[in-house]
């Protein structure tokens, strides 16, 4: 008997200890801390890695590692003849997740689903406003132009949801697996309120994504398990852990070291040691983003597009981005929106460089000097504008164009830029929102943008015209043909020059698999899995 | 005694209203608009901008802004962050911690090397140590911690790998915080490999941190040293016959230990400054990394009550230590 309990307890102990042995962790040094994980309330990158991404789930998601659309929470969905009705069927039996601080007792049904969005703009949702949070903004709904266009959500039975629009929005699908869009819990909400413990929303947050919350050290590390109930399946790894490791040199040296298995954004001039490294793989891609200069085209002599073009033929685009990116390198814009977003049309050239045909026309146009503005940020698309500014100067000096670089700090240079009377070029670019090309050339070049984002001043009729359409088209072939005709006309117009698309890179451990770079530059771990 | 202690709290009121009036304005200074940070690359349109300056109150006539944060802090309202939402006292009182933790650490490795380096140097002035100390603690206090902290990663993390990169404690290591000191919570716990981590993890920065103290110290304990070692009852002691060590260690040091815990007091600034970079580059969760963060994100409620909160601190310890050095020295009491 005694024998027989001593196995029993060397059994219990050594099954034990291989559950522990095979709990697979994972480790991401993040970038930075999330301000909460609330996906609603926050707007940086990180802010979603750490929230929508992992605790979160959405009606339609974006496909892992891609911009296209797959169903999410909803398995499908209609879209009326005059785009202004989409109905969603959401998936059966899918469940929050069960933690220490909420035990869910009912399914996810479409009552979260309306809460989710209501509470973003409904002032009389007590979730809208200071009694959840101080000083709430909703800034991703606002900026995606959401109140414009939403008329109503309505909850037709328990798995069925209706979203009516005010005029025909394309876009809006991709809105929805945006990371503002996460869905929440309504039975959740309704606890801490009753509780009086609103605030603990944002902190201790409850989704149906693959990951589920666990705990977070303030400015230090954060810790997720899987969610055992997750609708798409148990993931591998058992734990994921944040470690926020804010110095890019001291995150590069955590992976090699070993504490961590992926990193985001090494320094440029680390990646000559990650590539030598045999434990570690740099995975890189085509950001969802754009560096360019925009010329006010209302201002003469940049108002005739001669002139644009003559500007963009005398700048050495090559030496360029190869003194400006380096290591990193980037793939030179030909087109607004990058290679890997759909509709971009191969086919469209921008300017080569040709200094001595540019040196003609700028003489014929009398333009001796021009205005180049130049910010002091480092941007994902523009590591240095000063630097990008001192280079052009001396390019558009050997064709008689005298360039006086106009500083400012960063947000003062934006409203200083934005300005439709502001004088010259001016370096900007773009980080995209939602994969959709209207966030591209709607957000940035559209009539209605002018003082706003449009920072060429640049109202083209024919243009306007097509990228109307397309936003009221939820045919994509269909938009796809009328973005490429944008995209001619962007060509032949020239209201700004085009600088590259920046290579984003991640360090990921050799024994960590099915990790994708994602060109909305989240950091997903659904999927991954590690071999020890 | 009392007369003494009330001038300098006296003395305080001051300068506390200096710091509340500069922390208020540097952040105004600051280039940038809040509400433009917060609204990124899309921008914000104009009737929406003006609604959210009337919600963070930065319509209001700057006197009364400035009225409203004195009222606020007097009643220690600190004021929520404009980013996490979160009252400032409370992320301040989960962070600080750290950063005493690692401080006190760095104080310690400054005050063991230093003292008994300056002693020495003191002792063999003039010799091949004096002059190489000298010119090291010289060194020391020029280096920039930024360059100096990523050399010691690469070095002895990256390259050797005896110690960890960067954070507080293994990550497999986890449990709730008791009094938010990782040495004592692992010991309170009973978990010895747990302790072994946090300091571990202490090494590196600490020795970061502690360096421009650890060079400040060392001179001034020379100099104090010297100083000593030139006064009639040392030479008397000599005199006497007694052995060296005795004069150096007894009747010497007592006395030149004086402007040396001085020194130590009023390296506290140094090390909160120094706190910021230090904890920036090795992610250590204390107030230094916070306050980055918080000027990135342009969060100015965070950036001018952390300011407050941090120099409430400096003055606490150079009062302690004004009232410790007449503890010491009854003449300071007098004058």
């Amino acid at each position: 008997m005694k024998k027989t309990m001593t196995f029993a307890a060397a059994l219990l102990a050594a099954s034990v200890l291989s559950g522990m042995a095979s709990a697979k962790t994972l480790v991401y040094c993040s970038e930075a801390s999330p301000a909460n994980f609330d996906p609603g309330t926050t707007t940086g990158g990180n802010d979603f890695d750490a929230s929508s991404r992992t605790v979160y789930s959405r009606l339609v998601e974006f496909k892992h590692g891609g911009t296209e659309i797959e169903p999410g929470l909803a398995d499908k969905w209609e879209i009326s003849d005059d785009g202004l009705v989409y109905t969603f069927h959401l998936h059966p039996g899918v469940k929050f997740q069960t933690t220490d601080y909420f035990k869910p007792t009912r399914d996810f049904n479409a009552d979260d689903v309306v809460f989710s969005f209501d509470r973003q703009f409904n002032k009389e949702n007590p979730w809208n406003g200071d009694k959840y949070l101080p000083n709430l903004t909703w800034d991703y709904y606002t900026g995606m132009d959401m109140p414009k266009y939403v008329a109503k959500w309505e909850k037709v039975d328990d798995l069925t949801v209706k979203l009516t629009l005010t005029e025909p929005n394309a876009p809006m699908l991709a809105n929805l697996g945006m990371d503002f869009a996460s869905i929440v819990s309504k039975e959740y909400a309704d606890q801490l309120q009753k509780d009086g413990k609103m605030a603990d929303f944002s902190t201790k947050p409850i989704g149906t994504g693959p990951f589920q919350f666990v705990d977070y050290q303030l400015d230090s590390v954060i810790r997720y398990a899987a969610n055992p109930d997750y609708f798409k399946g148990k993931e591998k790894i058992d734990d994921l852990v944040f470690a926020i490791t804010p110095d890019a040199t001291a995150r590069i040296q955590k992976v090699l070291a070993g504490e961590c298995d992926v990193a985001p954004y090494p320094n440029p001039a680390d990646i000559a040691t990650i590539k030598a490294n045999k434990d570690v793989t740099l995975m890189d891609q085509a950001g969802l983003n754009i560096g360019y200069m925009s010329y006010n085209t209302t201002i003469p002599p940049l108002d005739k597009p001669e002139v644009r073009h003559a500007l963009n033929q005398a700048i050495d685009r090559e030496s360029l981005i190869k003194s400006l990116f380096q290591d990193a390198g980037a793939t030179p814009a030909e087109n607004l929106i990058p290679p890997t977003m759909w509709s971009w049309d191969k086919d469209v050239k921008t300017d080569a460089y040709n200094p001595e045909a540019a040196k003609k026309v700028l003489a014929d146009a009398g333009l001796k000097e021009i205005q180049l503005w130049a910010a002091d940020r480092v941007r994902p698309y523009n590591p240095n504008f000063q630097r990008a500014a001192e280079l052009i100067q001396a390019d558009w000096a050997k064709v008689g164009v005298k360039a006086n670089i106009v500083n400012y700090e960063w947000t003062k240079y934006r409203e200083e830029g934005k300005k439709k009377d502001r004088p010259g070029a001016f370096q900007i670019g773009w980080t995209g929102d939602n994969g959709d090309p209207d966030n591209f050339f709607a957000t940035l070049f559209a009539c209605s943008a002018i003082g706003v984002s449009n920072y060429s001043s640049w109202c083209d009729k024919d243009f306007e015209d097509l990228i109307q359409k397309a936003k009221k088209t939820s045919d994509q072939a269909e938009r796809t043909k009328l973005y490429e005709q944008a995209q001619v006309i962007f060509a032949k117009e020239a209201p700004a020059f085009l600088l590259a698309h920046s290579q984003v890179y991640a360090v990921v451990r050799n024994n960590v698999s099915g990790f994708k770079m994602d060109p909305l530059g989240i950091h997903r771990f659904d999927g991954v899995d590690k071999a020890e | 005694m009392l007369r003494y202690l009330l001038h300098k709290i006296a003395l305080l009121i001051p300068t506390l209203v200096g710091i509340t009036i500069c922390a208020f304005a540097f952040v105004r200074l600051l280039p940038g608009d809040p509400i433009l940070a917060m609204a990124g690359e899309h921008g914000v349109a104009p009737a929406r901008y003006e609604e959210l300056k009337q919600q963070f109150g930065y319509n209001l006539p700057i006197w009364e802004q400035y009225a409203r944060y004195v009222g606020e802090v007097a009643t220690g309202d600190f004021g929520v962050s404009i980013s996490s939402k979160r009252p400032v006292l409370e992320e301040f009182k989960t962070l600080f911690p750290a950063t005493l933790e690692l401080s006190f650490f760095a104080m310690i490795f400054a005050m063991v090397l230093g003292v008994p380096a300056g002693i020495f140097a003191a002792v063999k002035r003039g010799s091949w140590f004096d002059q190489s100390l000298m010119g090291t603690a010289l060194v020391g206090y020029s280096m920039p911690i930024f360059w100096w902290g990523l050399l010691l990663i690469i070095f002895f993390s990256g390259y050797l790998g005896w110690t960890p990169v960067s954070g507080r404690i293994g990550l497999q290591f986890f449990f709730k915080q008791i009094t938010g000191f990782m040495t004592i919570d692992s010991l309170l716990y009973g978990k010895w490999d747990a302790f072994r981590s946090a300091l571990s993890h202490l090494v590196l920065p600490a020795i970061v941190l502690g360096t421009i103290p650890l060079a400040v110290i060392a001179r001034q304990t020379r100099s104090a040293m010297l100083e000593v070692l030139g006064e009639d009852y040392v030479r008397t002691a000599r005199a006497k016959g007694l052995s060296s060590a005795r004069v150096v260690g007894v009747h010497a040091l007592r006395n030149a230990l004086i402007p040396v815990v001085t020194t130590i007091g009023l390296q506290v600034g140094t090390l909160l400054a120094g706190a910021i970079l230090t904890e920036t580059i090795f992610a250590w969760p204390g107030i230094g990394k916070w306050m980055v963060d918080s000027i990135f994100k342009r969060d100015y409620v965070v950036v001018q009550s952390g300011l407050l909160l941090i120099a409430l601190i400096v003055m606490a310890v150079n009062l302690i230590v004004d009232v410790l050095y007449a503890v010491i020295n009854p003449r300071i009491r007098a004058a």
